[in-house]
């Protein structure tokens, strides 16, 4: 049951894998008026030649379906064109900047769920106490604050006034990177024993993953609460309680583990929307990863770039959605019976 | 409480727009190389930025492109979304599940990501930002209407409707829609905070507006290396906060009061 629950995740995903390829595809081969000069930009459109060799690469000249197989058949082979500002494959770039928007997404979501949850559970057990207060309202200031603000402010303020953040970037200026195995340079350090890179690497991490987190721990309190709140209520939270469990054991062992799906499912989403919210982070925080990448892009209207991140992205939104719904099937494992 | 907090700078920030050539101290695009990034004081209050333009008057000015900005955003992708979910919830299964899976399609992408495609494809300009946010803003309207009209459709007071002879659009749009309304509200409002974070953000990446146009998120950006002189970021920025914070503490309510389930 549960296999068959699985199996049909997967193909689902893959489907909409295929389908989010087609929506990448009309946004960059009809929504510009002219492709070519989105694609190329402005000095190589003024050449006929690389114009026509441009045409004939993505088979501009034939008809639309013809022109999404060819797209499908470079994706394929790993083919997202060429950036225009880098010169170099899309693929290649991308591939240089995800470990650095992954190190951050991770340890922004780690604080998410290891504040998030917490703050919710405590809130709906003390439902209109002041923690319940004083978590509603730093959840709204945290949905409120823009992400691209917020990094400006915390930067100003630790690095620029108080002197206690280092600066922005990976590492202090002048310290090499540990021996590269993931591009993650925390784990590369760790895995070189080069403890001094690590901790470095560490400490240039807390302010960019803590404006990161900032909006989705928020929303991550907000759910939990609602989510605790729902099962609380429930018969069987009162048949425990009737019992004479403890109030701890009630929440943790009876009332925390039925509120898991919408945490979960929330989660998910929530590390999607770290990926993204990258963009605004990064380049603030001069981290040099995908989302300074994108927003370097953006402003250079770097076509092929922009779209290449974007289905990468929708990629790993698909494959984090998924990951959700087959972790759907150990707590509850009911999911599989629909 | 916070509702009516919300609701008071809400209007604050209205007046502020309507009003704002009058109530600007200073033009907001007045170039004065030798006053640059002058620290706030009387004369500027909040001091003044890299090509000595007013910040005060800079922000007030640029109420009147980001306040409206995400509200049209929203309100366009709250019609479209609704009408979408519920002719989906009406039109019979095969329709429905088409209509769904497209749904379905375009929340696979990270909102704000395929946002900026779309805008980068249709070029610079408020409107283009406009549109593209409200390309990918609809879908978590069409869900939500579906669901509200699938409930409101098994009830008896549509078979009666039905029943007495009224057309499948008519009862949808004279007793359907009436009676589905609230939660659909209740996510504006609480949205619309969200939607002009989003449209700042696009701004803040260069998407936005056009220079020397004030906008906010815009203004952020281009203070965003000064941490020396910081008040030519966290000015606008703090705008941005305060409405969008006004908008969540009313939607926050106005969701306890439409939609007390949610």
């Amino acid at each position: 049951m549960g296999l068959r629950y699985v199996l049909l995740r997967v193909v689902a995903s893959a489907a909409m894998a295929v389908a989010a390829t087609l929506v990448v595809f009309l946004v960059a081969h009809t929504v510009p008026a002219d492709p070519v000069l989105a694609q190329l930009g402005d000095k190589q459109s003024a050449n006929p030649e690389t114009v026509a060799r441009f045409r004939a690469r993505w088979g501009l000249d034939r008809p639309l379906h013809e022109q999404y197989g060819i797209f499908l058949a470079r994706l394929a082979r790993g083919d997202l064109g060429e950036s225009i500002a880098s010169r170099r494959p899309v693929l290649d770039d991308i591939r240089q900047y995800v470990p650095a928007t992954i190190e951050l997404a991770t340890v922004a979501g780690f604080l998410t769920i290891v504040i998030g949850v917490p703050l919710g559970i405590a809130a709906a057990v003390r439902r209109d106490g002041w923690i319940d207060h004083v978590a509603r309202f730093l959840c709204l200031i945290g949905v409120s604050a823009p992400t691209f603000w917020l990094a400006f402010i915390v930067l100003a303020l630790f690095y620029g006034g108080l002197e206690i953040a280092p600066s922005p970037g990976r590492l202090d200026v002048g310290a090499g990177a540990p021996p590269h195995v993931t591009g993650m340079f925390v784990v590369d350090g760790i895995l070189a024993g080069d403890w001094a890179s690590a901790r470095n690497a560490l400490a240039h991490l807390v302010l960019p993953s803590v404006v990161l987190a900032a909006a989705t721990i928020g929303i991550v309190t907000r759910t939990t609460r609602a989510a605790m709140l729902e099962t609380l209520g429930q018969d069987y939270v009162r048949t425990a309680r009737a019992k004479g469990v403890a109030e701890r054991g009630v929440v943790r062992r009876h009332a925390f583990p039925n509120a898991l799906v919408p945490v979960l499912t929330l989660a998910g989403l929530a590390y999607a929307e770290l990926l993204a919210g990258t963009v605004l982070t990064e380049t603030i925080f001069s981290w040099p990863g995908l989302g300074r990448y994108t927003y370097q892009s953006a402003l250079a209207v770097d076509f092929p770039a922009i779209m290449g991140v974007t289905l990468l992205v929708a990629l790993m939104y698909l494959a984090i959605n998924l990951a959700v719904d087959v972790a759907y099937l150990v707590v509850d494992p009911r999911v599989a019976r629909r | 409480m916070l509702g009516v907090a919300g609701a008071v700078i809400i209007l604050a920030w209205g007046a502020v727009a309507a009003l704002a050539p009058r109530i600007a101290p200073h033009s907001p695009l007045q170039v004065d190389v030798l006053a640059r990034l002058k620290p706030p004081s009387a004369e500027h209050l909040f001091g003044t930025d890299s090509l000595g333009r007013d910040v005060l008057s800079r922000v007030v000015l640029g109420a009147r492109v980001s306040l409206p900005a995400g509200l049209v955003v929203v309100l366009l992708a709250a019609a479209f979304g609704t009408l979408y979910g519920g002719v989906a919830a009406y039109a019979g299964a095969k329709v429905e599940e088409v209509q769904m899976r497209v749904t379905d399609l375009f929340l696979s992408f990270p909102p704000l990501l395929l946002a900026m495609a779309i805008a980068a494809a249709l070029g610079k300009g408020v409107l283009n930002t406009i549109v593209a946010m409200a390309i990918v803003w609809w879908p978590k309207y069409a869900r939500l209407a579906r669901s509200l009209v699938l409930v409101q459709r098994s009830l008896e007071y549509v078979e009666a409707a039905r029943g007495l002879g009224q057309g499948g659009g008519r009862t949808l749009l004279r007793h359907i829609v009436p009676n589905a309304i609230g939660p659909v509200v209740a996510l504006v409002a609480l949205d619309v905070g969200n939607g002009m974070i989003t449209f700042a953000g696009l701004s803040f990446l260069g998407l936005g507006v056009v220079p020397p146009t004030p906008e906010w998120g815009a203004m952020v950006s281009e203070g965003q290396v000064l941490i020396e002189q910081w008040w030519v970021s966290t000015f606008p920025g703090l705008a941005i906060f305060s409405v969008v914070m006004g908008f969540n503490f009313l939607g926050d309510a106005l969701r306890d009061w439409l939609d007390p389930r949610g």
